[in-house]
């Protein structure tokens, strides 16, 4: 960690421990760079997860997290950054593979494209479904009212 | 959906970072390229075609569709298409109070719901900075592991009845039924069993639980031989799975594959090892695992965990400590504000759950990291150049939920 800090200064905003876990809060721009740093030099060659928060409120409405682990060390660590709506993220599919769905399913969901995915589409709504139902302004019964009268033949799904 | 089979470019590294020092295998071999081949010009007339595999086949477990590019009877690429079963639990998560969620969880993965609830009740705990007591800890073990043997006799069953041996399944099923009576027992539900609190446990152990525990234990542990003698060296069984459906360890990792299939390739990977959780550090057990990666070893450790199960049972229902089950936890739960991964060794690998607390009663956002999804990725490779015939039989090792995959 201290190494990154050397590195990239305050591009990396914080490095700290919450319950046990750590975790990372880097800059946009150097994101695609601390990544390949962890699975190259620190041996986190698992990816575990990634996923994405939304907070409208603020100017950069979107967390995006990588969760990763290190078989090596038997640790874990979060690497999170933050992005404004619109913004893309470098995809991580040429470091793991196992980035590929989860990218996915972020970019399903939010709606945050990631750059150099190599089929960025959605994965668990209907190709042709409009909205990223985990955004915070998409309501709970919210859906895709077009969609639903088109392919189910019915007013509402509710 | 219709035209989901596209092309999929190759594509050049969008990550300027330093060059890898180890380059294990190219990241685009991970990904299939379901185009069309040359038409044959010749009258022989053998052109690759697409072939649609599901959703409402009874072979893939649930919804799930995969396209397979085939050459003849060889598959040279798949793509899966999932969410038929898409209900938004990570949505309906943030629409609920802490305590309301919990038993959503259990409709994930429903063949194995006392691990989801497990694994979401420590997450919270996590985040509240509270524990769960002694003995609800050792309730929890048991209920889990029993949930882990229901789970793996329900694979062995419907994989072996997908390869054409339709008798397993009536074994597994028959002696299934003697853990879902327990657990119906212990908390009224027999799949979908509710059976955690953030806390603790609800329901003290009923009159008779542990005698009942150790009956079962008596009754299964030569059952598992019974299974071994019907598929263990049956010619078919090993003719069927042998050699297919291999992967490797350094592809399971690249693919974040975990669980039986990640230790059938050779890896020594348990989280209730590797980071242990509940009482697990109590107990005495081994990680199975096996050295080709094939659909046969993983049957193999997943007979081996089963034994390992028993194992950890037996231990467990011996010295389950007196106290209170639930720890002092507040009527209105409101966990600072943070955020919290915590996974446990699912039946199916390592199923996460990423929460962030904004500090009110309702979780800001819960993510899941479920098991059956990112394992479901690996079909592609392993199915490769393998026949139509054995895409069952993997689909069958892997061992997925569709209710985990779509959520």
């Amino acid at each position: 960690m201290s190494g990154l800090k050397q590195r990239y200064g305050s591009g990396i905003r914080e490095a700290s421990t919450y319950l046990g876990q750590n975790y990372l809060v880097v800059d946009s721009s150097i994101i695609a760079d601390v990544l390949r740093i962890f699975e190259d030099e620190y041996d986190f060659d698992y990816c575990v997860d990634i996923t994405a928060v939304h907070y409208p409120k603020r100017e950069k409405q979107f967390d995006v997290i990588w969760i990763l682990y290190s078989f090596e060390h038997n640790q874990r660590v979060r690497v999170k950054t933050m992005i404004a709506d619109g913004d893309t993220v470098p995809s991580a599919v040429s470091i793991w593979p196992a980035a590929n769905w989860l990218e996915r399913e972020v970019y399903d969901m939010f709606g945050i494209r990631f750059e150099g995915h190599p089929d960025l589409k959605r994965i668990l709504l209907p190709d042709d479904w409009k909205g990223h139902p985990l955004r915070k302004d998409y309501g709970i019964i919210q859906q895709d009212q077009d969609w639903v009268k088109a392919n189910l033949g019915i007013e509402s799904a509710q | 959906m219709s035209n989901s089979v596209k092309t999929e470019e190759k594509t050049t590294s969008a990550t300027p970072g330093t060059p890898p020092h180890h380059q294990p295998k190219d990241p685009s071999s991970y990904l299939s390229h379901l185009e069309l081949g040359e038409r044959d010009q010749t009258y022989l007339d053998t052109d690759e075609l697409i072939l649609n595999m599901g959703p409402q086949h009874p072979a893939t477990h649930g919804v799930l569709r995969v396209i397979l590019k085939l050459d003849g009877e060889k598959v040279l690429g798949t793509e899966c298409i999932i969410g038929y079963l898409h209900r938004g639990v990570e949505k309906i998560a943030e629409n609920r109070t802490y305590t309301m969620f919990n038993p959503y969880v259990d409709r994930m993965d429903y063949v194995a719901a006392v691990s989801n609830g497990l694994g979401y009740c420590e997450a919270v705990e996590k985040l509240l900075n509270v524990e769960a007591p002694p003995r609800a800890k050792y309730i929890r073990v048991i209920l889990t592991e029993l949930n882990r043997l229901a789970s793996h006799q329900l694979w062995l069953g419907t994989h072996a009845l997908d390869i054409g041996a339709i008798t397993p399944l009536f074994y597994t099923f028959r002696d299934r039924e003697e853990i879902l009576k327990i657990f119906e027992k212990y908390c009224g539900a027999r799949l979908t069993t509710h059976a955690f609190r953030i806390g603790g446990c609800q329901y003290e152990t009923y009159d008779g639980f542990e005698q009942d525990v150790v009956k079962f234990l008596d009754f299964f542990t030569p059952k598992i031989d019974e299974y071994e003698g019907l598929l263990t060296t049956n010619r078919i069984w090993v003719d069927r799975t042998k050699g297919v459906g291999k992967i490797s360890a350094e592809d399971c990792i690249a693919l974040g594959v975990t669980g039986p299939v990640l230790r059938a390739s050779g890896v020594k990977w348990d989280l209730r090892k590797a980071q242990p959780y509940a009482a697990y550090p109590d107990f005495e057990f081994q990680i199975p695992t096996g050295t080709n990666g094939d659909t046969y070893d993983r049957y193999l450790v997943r007979m081996q965990e089963m034994r390992q199960s028993v194992r950890i049972l037996r231990q467990a229902i011996g010295r389950i400590p007196e106290g209170p089950i639930m720890a002092k936890v507040p009527k209105v739960m409101k966990p600072p504000v943070g955020e919290i991964y915590h996974s446990i060794e699912a039946p199916k690998g390592e199923l996460g759950y990423f929460i962030v607390s904004d500090g009110s009663t309702q979780p800001y956002r819960v993510r899941v990291r479920p098991p059956s999804f990112i394992n479901l990725q690996a079909l592609d490779v392993m199915v490769r150049g393998q026949l139509v015939a054995d895409v069952i039989a993997v689909i069958g090792t892997l061992d997925i939920v569709l209710g985990e995959v779509d959520r």
